[in-house]
């Protein structure tokens, strides 16, 4: 097995050396940090069809990390493991360790409720709620019970800022969600994801339905949010990859994790032949 | 290579039989899609022209109308009670059917496993939505009006609507539910949201405007019933109810009694009724269509 350390210790020094770089990661000021999600021999399964084969990763705080990966590699799965969005999905089973803060979010006492309110989700497509701009970015307090207990306008206008939409729609934040452009709503999705706080942000390919003059606002925005959370972006677009991660993850096809390393790594000096190939455009 | 135009070019295509098909099936359908309209129209003139002939000929006051119960003495009747009776019926029945039938199609659409017993309610709400309305009557003859006592009272008969109406509005608040976009549940999962949080302040407000719809429409065929109310005994009463648990007859089942009658009089009276209750229904069913295109875009 290809990502399995011992199976081929003779063509994966490097590797072994990335792992210890995960286990003692730095983060953009040079601090040591802790992992905040940690995968450990995670194999999910969508009734027969395995989607993610036996994957490790240490996932650093407060830096950008970047899955990238053909399509149908698993990278939106392992995303979705996560925050247990994957508990939608009957006929998912999953096997293995997936841990937040070194809990497995998969033990019998965790709720996924509470797991998502730690850990905030941006989807593909724009997904705001029918309802007004303000009431889009004030539902996650509302919901998790923070509405009495904060200044609500004032988190509202946080978010807002956080999510580099606030000068342009702070005049009219009680038309709907629904009636911005399709990057001002995505924008509004990712204000409604920290508005309640949460330590870590999951993005699934937030930019591929939008303009490229949206989506570069995204990727600045993007850029800003890991001086404050956790991120973890899944993308099919490696030069956004290059440009806003710090380190990249590549899933190849069968769900297999390949490669994690340092960004610049990863697009300069691959250890792995099939990612150079990747990365280059021969395959996938 | 000739710039001559080829006049011969398309001759060998004839098509001129297969446009006469073309247009003589557009007549066809055309035709058929006027049959409803114009059936309805003739029923409105008649119904009109009785209306006018009770005015003029029979001298029926709409005054006295409005405001006199029914009586055995047909100068003397009115319509008030069966008005009031059938407003009551539609209150009950909405209270009855409404938070059953959305909390039904809310369960089914949100909540309930994709097994044998939810395959076996979802063919059993599509039977009951083909019963014959008598056969709700029947229902609630034995089982309340007699079987707990309760007698032929207002509340037998809206609970015999309100069977009726249910699976109308379960049907259409299921659609209602569906139309919601899977996004937007996603986008509350994630946010921290419960699936009841989900439902109460995403879902359910964004299929409000259907479920309404839907509601209406099945009151509003829920009015003109007649016969449930006949089964659970709502005939040859003509005093006013003053709540649920009185005796009543209602807008339909007082026109029936009219038209029953030998007396001309009572004939146009029942002619007279029939334009007030299709003022009501037409009045539902132009609600209904009101808050579809107020929110219809909302989504």
């Amino acid at each position: 097995m290809a990502t399995d350390h011992e199976s081929e210790p003779t063509t994966n020094d490097a590797q072994l050396i990335t792992t210890d770089v995960q286990a003692t990661g730095t983060g953009r000021n040079g601090e040591p940090t802790e992992p905040v999600v940690t995968a450990r021999d995670l194999d999910v399964h969508y009734g027969a069809e395995q989607a993610l084969n036996d994957v490790d990763i240490d996932i650093p705080e407060h830096r950008v990390t970047a899955i990238i990966g053909p399509s149908g590699c698993g990278k939106s799965t392992f995303l979705r493991c996560v925050n247990r969005m994957n508990d939608q999905i009957d006929s998912c089973r999953i096997d293995g360790e997936l841990s937040f803060h070194g809990k497995n979010v998969y033990d019998e006492d965790v709720d996924p409720v509470a797991l998502r309110r730690k850990i905030g989700m941006v989807f593909q497509k724009p997904n705001p709620f029918p309802k007004s701009i303000y009431d889009n970015v004030a539902y996650g307090l509302r919901v998790q019970g923070m509405a009495g207990d904060v200044d609500l306008d004032a988190a509202v206008e946080r978010a807002l800022r956080g999510a580099a939409l606030w000068d342009e729609v702070n005049d009219q934040l009680d038309s709907s969600g629904l009636d911005l452009s399709g990057g001002q709503q995505q924008r509004l999705c990712i204000a409604r994801a920290i508005a309640p706080d949460p330590e870590v942000i999951l993005m699934d390919e937030p930019t591929s339905a939008l303009d490229p003059v949206a989506a570069s606002k995204i990727e600045d925005l993007i850029d800003d949010l890991a001086d404050e959370y956790t991120v973890i972006i899944v993308t099919h677009n490696m030069q956004q990859a290059a440009r806003i991660s710090d380190k990249t993850a590549v899933f190849l096809t069968g769900g297999n994790l390949v490669e994690f390393d340092e960004t610049p790594t990863i697009f300069e000096n691959p250890a792995d032949d099939r990612v150079e190939d990747y990365i280059t455009g021969k395959f996938g | 290579m000739s710039t001559e135009t080829d006049d011969t070019l398309f001759t060998d295509v004839d098509l001129v039989w297969e446009h006469r098909k073309n247009r003589i099936f557009l007549a066809i359908i055309f035709a058929a899609s006027l049959f409803g309209v114009v059936a309805l129209a003739l029923l409105l003139l008649d119904v009109a022209s009785d209306f006018y002939v009770g005015l003029t000929e029979y001298n029926i006051s709409l005054v006295d109308f409005f405001t006199r119960d029914g009586s055995r003495r047909e100068e003397l009747s009115g319509f008030r009670g069966a008005i009031v009776a059938s407003i009551m019926l539609m209150i009950v029945t909405a209270i009855l059917s409404f938070f059953v039938g959305v909390g039904s199609a809310i369960y089914l659409e949100e909540y309930a496993p994709d097994n044998h017993i939810t395959r076996l309610i979802e063919a059993n709400l599509a039977n009951l939505a083909g019963v014959p309305s008598i056969v709700y009557g029947l229902l609630a003859l034995a089982a309340f009006v007699n079987g707990i006592g309760m007698g032929p009272i207002l509340l037998a008969g809206a609970i015999a609507l309100g069977l009726l109406v249910m699976p109308i509005i379960i049907v259409s608040s299921q659609e209602a539910l569906r139309a919601v976009p899977d996004g937007v549940r996603n986008g509350s999962y994630a946010t921290g949201a419960t699936e009841w949080q989900t439902i109460r302040r995403v879902v359910l407000p964004a299929a409000m405007p259907g479920i309404m719809t839907g509601t209406i429409l099945g009151l509003a065929r829920a009015i003109g019933e007649t016969a449930p109310l006949i089964m659970v005994g709502a005939l040859f009463v003509n005093r006013m109810p003053y709540g649920p648990l009185d005796r009543f007859s209602a807008m339909p089942t007082q026109i029936y009694n009219w038209a029953a009658e030998p007396s001309q009089h009572f004939i146009h009276l029942a002619a007279v009724g029939i334009v007030v209750l299709l003022a009501f229904v037409f009045a539902m069913n132009a609600a209904a269509i009101y808050v579809r295109n107020k929110y219809e875009t909302e989504v």
